[in-house]
């Protein structure tokens, strides 16, 4: 496998998990969440602090995990018990985010090269199996993990609570009328997700060596495009089957992307595309829709004009 | 089993569009009562249902729910005690969920919710079962999803999911309304069937006349949010449609009489 297709290979399974997190509120709880822009960079400035302080690199994941949870959460209960729109507290969190996130890390760019990170430690730790295994260790080991969270999220949302707040997304009032505080469902749901969204940013940071201040900014176009894209290409039909196309789709992305740059668009430019795809995605199924529509009215319209001509042929003979 | 006392619910109180919905409310139903609730368009049925359960908050007045006076507790915390089934066949299911999951909800509906499964195997048998009591083959569908159903066996779903924890009050409204006369003439049955079955104390808006004389053994007719007709058990065993509209022109000359006698 070529180096180029490894690396957008292991930074799209990274992407994965963020885009795991855009589908849970996105998808399951029917909320344009727009905190993952400020999100994914807590996640990575949180680790990239902690480790360049000393701490173990999984004590600083972990530590991105529950920033990410917490500012979810906030961003829910502004929704919630705030009544504020949905799309606005997220953006609300992602402004206030981008100022806390360069609290957090003190200057705009953390570089990591040189640090103990979870990617390193697993490089170290399979450097034993010879080069050639040890060269898909790293792709081996964010494979394993994203599937271990795919089964978990899976696992979840089949729970009762899990269930309760899959209708929070898909009838909120039905669910109220079996007792479910839908609130409470909200905050859950957006705060999981940006635990989530977190975690992918914190890898993010310890793949690429550095945190830099702005690595969040279009990432929610990018989760967005992952879910969009794997949906249509892998089918949503049940939970299990979409998450896994969320996982399959955020690959697919990164390869897309990686494959335009090849063919010389610039890296500047991959933002407008993204957007692109993802108005492709949202409109094309309309349009085939509208279009198969018109194509069966149509047929449907000729066919009872030649029905009426026969009529009126047939009655010209019967006079 | 349900005590409504001085209830009073006025909408947009001191502006042009005032709209007096409940006035005065007194209505007290003894455990097991089924109560069919008639009325014109505006009479305030739907409000007092929503009263009951929480969706709107009384400007005055109490509402008690098998001894406990429920005012203060919000639409989710009074849930356990209440299940409901609406006129829209879609606003009591969660369409892109399974028919068990579905279930599961309401199964969970007076239990507090974990992290157990929601369904398992010995829940799916018991799903199984009571979906047998419907006659309509949604046994055999478990994990069909349900925005697949027609919107009668929809709203057999919902009223077999209303029912499922045997709350203390069942509110019922116009919940055969939006289905054809066949269909809404199945969930009729089913209605009975089950109230029947569990001895539920349940109130029923309806604007089928004939549904209100059928079902139930107690019928009150609304007007301008106020009760102005209730028929006791033992005279309702022999209503007729004309003579609940007989009565009901009654009780309007009366008052148009008394509104001449205010205003002369
Ligand atoms: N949220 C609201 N805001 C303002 N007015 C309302 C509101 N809800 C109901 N009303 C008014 O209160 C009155 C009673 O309405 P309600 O829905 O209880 O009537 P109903 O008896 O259920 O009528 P229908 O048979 O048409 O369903 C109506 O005049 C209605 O316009
Ligand atoms: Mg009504």
């Amino acid at each position: 496998m070529g180096t180029a297709l490894l690396g957008s290979l292991e930074s799209g399974v990274i992407f994965a998990i963020m885009a795991l997190g855009v589908y849970l509120t996105f998808r399951i709880l029917d909320f344009p969440d727009l905190t993952v822009d400020g999100s994914f960079t807590t996640g990575g400035a949180v680790a990239a602090v902690l480790i360049v302080n000393g701490y173990s690199p999984f004590f600083g994941t972990i530590a991105a995990v529950i920033a990410g949870i917490i500012f979810g959460a906030l961003t829910g209960i502004l929704h919630t018990k705030g009544k504020i729109n949905a799309l606005l507290s997220g953006i609300l969190s992602m402004i206030a985010l981008y100022s806390i996130n360069l609290r957090i890390m003190g200057k705009a760019n953390i570089g990591l090269l040189g640090e103990d990170t979870l990617l390193t430690q697993v490089q170290t730790a399979s450097s034993g199996l010879g080069e050639s295994l040890s060269k898909y260790s790293i792709v081996l080991f964010v494979i394993v993990l994203v599937i271990l969270i795919k089964l978990i999220v899976d696992r979840f949302l089949d729970t009762e609570v899990g269930l309760a707040l899959r209708a929070t997304g898909n009838n909120a009032r039905m669910i109220r009328s079996f007792s479910t505080n839908t609130d409470n469902t909200i905050i859950l749901g957006v705060a999981l997700s940006n635990g989530l969204v977190a975690l992918s940013g914190a890898l993010m940071a310890q793949y690429q060596g550095f945190s830099d201040v702005s690595m969040g900014i279009g990432m929610i176009i990018i989760g967005l495009a992952s879910v969009i894209i794997g949906e249509a290409i892998f089918g949503d039909r049940s939970i299990r089957r979409a998450t896994l196309a969320v996982i399959g789709g955020a690959v697919i992305y990164r390869l897309v992307v990686a494959l335009a740059l090849r063919v010389g668009l610039s890296p500047s430019d991959m933002k407008l595309m993204t957007a692109l795809i993802v108005i492709i995605a949202l409109i094309a199924p309309m349009m085939i829709n509208n279009w198969k529509d018109k194509k069966k009215k149509d047929a449907r319209r000729k066919q009872s004009a030649s029905e009426m001509k026969a009529h009126l042929e047939g009655g010209k003979n019967n006079a | 089993m349900l005590k409504l006392k001085d209830i009073n619910k006025i909408f947009n109180e001191g502006t042009v569009d005032e709209k007096i919905a409940l006035d005065d409310i007194q209505l007290e139903l003894k455990k097991g009562d089924f109560v069919t609730i008639i009325g014109s368009n505006g009479a305030g049925k739907s409000t007092l249902m929503n009263i009951i359960s929480g969706v709107l908050i009384p400007d005055e007045g109490t509402v008690e729910i098998d001894g406990q006076v429920v005012n203060n507790l919000k639409e989710f915390q009074r849930a356990p005690l209440i299940g409901r089934v609406f006129q829209d066949p879609m606003a009591g299911t969660a369409p892109a969920m399974t028919i068990e999951e579905n279930l599961a909800m309401a199964y969970s509906r007076d239990k507090k919710r974990g992290l157990r499964k929601g369904v398992t195997k010995e829940r799916r048998i018991l799903f199984k079962e009571s979906l047998e009591s419907l006659h309509l083959g949604l046994e055999d569908r478990l994990t069909a999803k349900v925005g697949l159903l027609s919107g009668g066996e929809r709203q057999a779903l919902s009223l077999l999911m209303a029912t499922f924890t045997k709350p203390k009050v069942l509110l019922l409204d116009e919940h055969t309304a939006a289905l054809d006369p066949s269909r809404a003439a199945l969930i009729t049955d089913l209605t009975r069937e089950i109230v029947d079955r569990s001895g539920l104390t349940t109130l029923m808006v309806t604007h089928n006349m004939q549904q209100a004389i059928d079902l139930g053994n107690r019928l009150i007719m609304m007007d301008k949010g106020r009760i102005i007709l209730d028929v006791d058990p033992e005279q309702k065993k022999t209503l007729t449609i004309e003579r609940l509209l007989k009565e009901f022109e009654r009780i309007r000359g009366e008052k148009f009489a008394s509104d001449r006698a205010v205003l002369g």
